[in-house]
């Protein structure tokens, strides 16, 4: 990521996403390095769709990829935890009660 | 040093969890570089891996043959790059792993230092080399580190192809003529040593298991594996009706395992030292190929910033 050593001329890094079929999101499947985006497909469809494991590829460099930090995750993901009331099992109603 | 030893703590409690370790959690500094070290050392053994058997590609004795061999070889390839993608997600560069491959300061699986002398040799490799990588790598499709368990649970799904691969070609060579047979017993009894050793040393003599196994980067130990490997691996030299070169090979009926014979583990070491019998050679093919390589690899980036350049200059006008 970013503090990488001694990398003297590498082309650059990109994040693979796959559409396994029509339908389906896309996923990421892994990274790899190409010279520039039309390389980093091209190099997706041999490793990572050899055995038709997609129907299309998305590609971006990784130093675009902004993730959120581990550090905070507390802060961003707990107050979720006791927010009951966005759940349907919060509302109680009666089980005679059909389709709702 | 209090809160090093406190942020250890809850990082060993995760462990203990089964939860998984991703790139951007805290890590001691130790797992950081001991999954450097191992997942860099797999990756190499993959690139290695492949000379052994391009050897074979073009003299394979059928399009069959060759189509399934070629199709391996390139997986190993991408088994590579899986592998050397999950290590760079630790913070060392693909060029500086390169290096260390290129200088001797990294290792790589030592079984790739032997020659493929004959086409049995391409059957012995799928069986036996493959089929004890399958029983290492299925292990690490459970291992702590997110990054390098993902690679694993995709390379596993590639691998049993290339065992099957193998195992076939050893049947229809002990299915054929005797000189045929003579050939794939010729292999099992110059692959199977080098095998069992691929597992790495006895425990007693493997001082980092341990820790790997609290840290849950390995969840059996090398005895356990090869036991494991010694155990499947047998019953199907049998039914290929050729003999494992082991004269101490024995079913022990209390045990429910099979019984095996002593590793000559100064050969072993010897190889790991670089004196194995293609040692040279193979860091030679590799440096060749990243040397006779750097002009393609200059070029394609020159190319992506005239690209790149194009772009701009059409955005501008
Ligand atoms: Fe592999
Ligand atoms: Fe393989």
């Amino acid at each position: 990521m970013s503090n990488k050593t001694k990398a003297n001329n590498e082309w650059p890094l990109f994040e693979v996403f796959i559409r396994s079929k029509n339908g389906l999101e896309h996923r990421h499947a892994g990274s790899l390095h190409a010279a520039d985006a039309s390389m980093a497909i091209e190099n997706a469809r041999d490793v990572y769709t050899r055995r038709q494991e997609g129907v299309s590829i998305w590609v971006v460099e990784s130093k675009h990829i902004a993730a959120s930090n581990p550090e905070s995750s507390e802060a961003l993901f707990d107050p979720a935890e006791d927010k009951v009331y966005r759940h349907p099992t919060f509302y109680e109603l009666p089980i005679e009660l059909k389709h709702i | 040093m209090e809160n090093i030893h406190y942020l250890e703590e809850q990082f060993q409690a995760r462990i203990d969890k089964g939860e998984r370790i991703e790139p951007r959690d805290w890590m001691p500094e130790k797992y950081r570089k001991t999954h450097i070290r191992q997942i860099s050392q797999h990756a190499h053994s993959e690139i290695v891996g492949m000379l052994p058997e391009g050897n074979w590609i073009t003299r394979a004795p059928s399009l069959r043959r060759k189509v399934g061999l070629l199709a391996k070889v390139q997986d190993e390839a991408g088994h590579g790059l899986y592998l050397y993608s999950a290590a760079e997600t630790l913070g060392i560069s693909r060029d500086e792993m390169t290096m260390q491959l290129l200088t001797g300061k990294a290792k790589y699986s030592s079984i790739f230092n032997y020659p493929t002398l004959s086409w049995a040799d391409i059957g012995a490799i799928g069986w036996l080399v493959d089929g004890a990588a399958i029983i290492n790598q299925v292990m690490l499709t459970r291992t702590s580190y997110g990054p390098y368990a993902r690679a694993m649970v995709r390379i596993c799904k590639e691998e049993s192809f290339h065992q099957r691969q193998g195992y076939e070609i050893m049947l229809t060579l002990c299915k054929g003529s005797e000189a045929q047979k003579a050939m794939a017993q010729d292999a099992l009894n110059r692959f199977w040593w080098p095998s069992l050793m691929m597992f790495g040393p006895r425990d007693e003599d493997s001082p980092n298991t341990a820790q790997s196994v609290k840290w849950k980067i390995k969840r059996q130990t090398n005895d356990e594996l090869r036991q494991r490997f010694v155990d499947i691996t047998a019953p199907q030299a049998d039914y290929l009706g050729i003999t494992i070169p082991d004269p101490d090979l024995k079913w022990n009926e209390e045990r429910g395992h099979y019984d095996f014979g002593k590793i000559d583990w100064e050969e072993f070491w010897q190889v790991v030292k670089g004196n194995g019998p293609c040692n040279k050679e193979r860091i030679a093919a590799r440096t060749d190929a990243w040397e006779e390589g750097k002009w393609v690899r200059e070029a394609a980036l020159a190319y992506a910033a005239k690209q790149a350049q194009a772009v701009e200059v059409k955005q501008a006008v």
